[in-house]
């Protein structure tokens, strides 16, 4: 997609990118201690800290990723909102104030505070590491997404912007510059989608998003024998055919020298021309046939039909939340399906009629109902989603150490409870800011990431660039805390307690900035790597380490007196473990090494179902076989504080 | 072993908002069961109407993210009077 560069645009991302900047030098002077580097001394009020933990949590992947997953998958995209959400009950009702009274700096104090013992320092540091840097990679992809459009620099140039600018905030000042820069992203984030949601109701559903919406060419097909060999446009020369499956005739047509794909339309008389991306062997891409620069590649996605009380309209004029959607439910709208034409090195994108009522229900991208294909595998990759999301929250190293920045038990809980409610308005905001993406022809094939961002700039360059700017402090303020935390496992954590190298205060905020810098190097690497990937569905891994390898181990600290450290040690290395393993091997990450993901070994893309039960199971056992060691333990550390 | 960042004061209602944390918990795991399982054994009732012309799928997804709202504000106030009360007894009795 090519995107017009905003003056605007640039100067509100500027002024954005000078005040976190502004305050990290403010916060830096200020932060000596340790206590004050790792927990912003304790000392945060429970409504910044509430805000904030929103900031932390309404990453990249809920504004970037949950809206793109619904402007092209309808429900299922919101069924991450839920899921997001739900967690929080884990963290309020089990985690949030057992976790503010073991803890100091880190989630590993938390988990060693009954053992003091060195396995469960290493393998939780390990764990630290491993989540965050699974979490990083999406902040980081969105970060380049995002660049591109708001100041038309590549890809990579946005990932290395905001490694860079991060590995300033955090090397300078800790938690408490990531604690501010949260709290004002957050609640800038709340403020504008809810303004963009207010736009999306006043302007309603229309058939014709935009004056400059793409009207897609359709040729007449010459068949023969079912085949086609022709089209009844003599500008237009037909030049090859590909069937895929039953339904799907790709031809490739040429006109002045350029040659574009389309699809045989179901009752074989049309051509209905698609959006293309070809691969030559040089390395570079034709867009729809032509280089990038010609523009030529267009934003989709568009209504069909709209149906008020059985009569159809040409527009509806501002709706309600609820008829929003009761409106949408009975109309029918186009979205383009990704497939790959292997023999031509060309990617394309076709347009598929959907139903209203089918964007509003899950089922487009899990499949689980048998009808439309769903099979035993298909649903238990939603179960599996499910669990991981509900389950992850809680065993967020980055969310973990907020309940540290706060003075005691009760400001912990409260701070939870304005995170709820704050998340919880945002995730349904994300419902109609993903709806109103898919129906107002401003989709980035290419990129689902950038739908909330591109329907902003459908309503005016202003609302973008402020929309764009805080989706990019989002993914600072994010990494940040990702990065405060990684560093916190290996300065803290591995060298302080676990190598015992008896560091002064000074010294270990000097090895926590040291690790940041090396944390913030990796991600830039991690963000180059992956560019293209849904940026939700990458969390959601993220969720799936974290369930399986800390969520055990806290919840059993907490309510089984049979623990032992070696039983936590053993679950957190087999929930990374098995975890990552299931990951690599999985469908999706098959189809990134550029294989057919239907090889993959193993046909789930989301590890929970496996890898969470695999942990309790090990954690159990090994408890039960450890025994003798738990007469060293802390007895009931949780409750009789 | 560690101590936390800022010095906590001794909490005597911990066990009782423990307690009270585990069974709202299991409350909401069995209504998020629910979505899972109907998703799970008949996705076709998501689409169904049955608030005005809200299907299953928009008023069971909202509801659950309203329903840990509200549970926390209960929570929350429940767990306040409960620490008013024991751990300011407790204080009184030393």
């Amino acid at each position: 997609m090519i995107y017009n560069v905003s003056a605007w645009a640039i100067v509100i991302f500027l002024t954005f990118v000078a005040l976190v900047l502004a305050l990290s030098f403010y916060f830096a002077r200020k932060t000596k201690s340790a206590s004050g580097y790792y927990a912003a001394g304790g000392k945060i009020h429970w409504g910044v800290n509430g805000i904030a933990f929103a900031g932390d949590y309404l990453s990249a992947a809920s504004f970037l990723g949950i809206c793109g997953m619904i402007a092209f998958s309808g429900y299922d995209g919101f069924l991450y909102s839920i899921g997001y959400l739900a967690g929080w009950v884990v963290a309020l009702f089990i985690v949030a104030e057992p976790m503010k009274r073991l803890g100091k700096y880190t989630f590993t104090d938390a988990l060693d505070a009954r053992f003091n013992s060195k396995p469960i320092k290493l393998t939780a540091a390990i764990s630290t590491l491993v989540v965050s840097i699974f979490y990083l990679i999406p902040q980081m992809v969105g970060a380049g997404d995002l660049v591109v459009p708001l100041l038309g620099l590549p890809h990579y140039v946005g990932v290395l912007i905001v490694g860079s600018i991060v590995i300033f905030i955090v090397a300078t000042a800790g938690m408490t510059s990531t604690t501010y820069v949260q709290f004002i992203k957050g609640a800038l984030l709340i403020i504008f989608s809810t303004i963009l949601t207010i736009y999306i109701l006043q302007n309603g559903l229309t058939l014709n998003p935009d004056n400059h919406y793409n009207s897609f060419i359709r040729v007449g097909a010459v068949m023969e024998d079912n085949q086609v060999t022709g089209t009844n446009d003599s500008t237009w020369i037909f030049q090859t055919a590909y069937q895929q499956g039953p339904k799907h005739t790709f031809v490739k047509l040429k006109k002045e020298g350029v040659e574009r794909w389309f699809r045989l339309s179901d009752d074989k008389k049309w051509l209905e021309e698609m959006l293309s991306i070809t691969n030559q062997s040089d390395g570079t891409k034709l867009y729809n046939g032509e280089p990038k620069s010609a523009g030529k590649f267009y934003q989709v996605g568009h209504l069909t039909k709209i149906e008020v009380n059985g009569v159809e309209i040409d527009k509806t004029g501002p709706l309600g939340p609820f008829e929003f959607l009761s409106t949408l439910e009975s109309s029918e709208l186009i979205r383009f399906t990704k497939t790959d034409i292997r023999e031509e090195q060309t990617t394309v994108y076709y347009p598929t009629p959907t139903q209203g009522k089918d964007m509003i229900k899950p089922g487009l991208l899990y499949k689980i109902s048998t009808k439309a294909g769903g099979n035993f595998w298909t649903k238990l990759n939603f179960v599996s989603l499910m669990l991981a999301l509900f389950f992850g929250t809680s065993a967020l190293p980055h969310i973990l150490i907020r309940y540290y920045t706060v003075p005691s038990q009760r400001a912990a809980r409260k701070s939870t409870i304005v995170a709820i409610a704050a998340i919880g308005f945002f995730y349904i905001l994300t419902m109609y800011m993903g709806l109103g993406a898919s129906i107002n022809g401003v989709l980035d094939v290419e990129s689902s990431n950038m739908s909330g961002p591109l329907l902003a700039r459908y309503f005016g360059v202003g609302l973008f660039s402020i929309i764009s700017a805080i989706a990019f402090a989002t993914v600072l303020g994010t990494v940040s805390g990702l990065i405060v935390a990684s560093s916190g496992a290996i300065a803290h954590d591995f060298l302080d307690k676990y190598l015992n190298l008896k560091m002064d205060d000074r010294k270990k905020v000097k090895a926590g900035k040291l690790a940041a810098f090396g944390v913030g190097i990796f991600a830039i690497l991690l963000g180059i790597l992956f560019k293209g990937m849904n940026v939700s569905f990458l969390v959601g891994l993220a969720f799936a380490v974290a369930a399986s390898a800390n969520l055990p181990a806290i919840l059993f600290l907490l309510f089984w007196k049979k623990t032992t450290a070696k039983g936590i040690a053993w679950s957190i290395v087999t929930g990374i473990c098995s975890s990552v393993l299931i990951i690599l091997f999985s469908p999706s990450m098959y189809e990134k090494y550029g294989l057919d993901k239907t090889s993959a070994p193993i046909p789930i893309d989301n590890p929970g179902i496996i890898s969470i039960p695999l942990a309790v199971l090990v954690l159990v056992v090994v408890s039960l076989l450890t025994q003798k060691e738990n007469a060293t333990k802390v007895e009931n550390y949780h409750l009789d504080q | 072993m560690h101590g936390p960042a800022a010095k906590l004061e001794t909490d005597y209602a911990a066990a009782k908002k423990s307690k009270l944390g585990v069974i709202l918990f299991l409350f909401y795991v069995v209504i998020y069961g629910g979505f899972v399982l109907i998703g799970l054994i008949n996705p076709e009732l998501m689409g169904a109407h049955i608030i005005g012309k809200q299907n299953l799928a928009i008023v069971y997804g909202f509801g659950l993210i309203l329903l840990a709202i509200i549970m926390g504000f209960i929570y929350n106030a429940i767990c306040t009077k409960i620490e008013n009360k024991m751990n300011t007894r407790k204080e009184d009795e030393k």
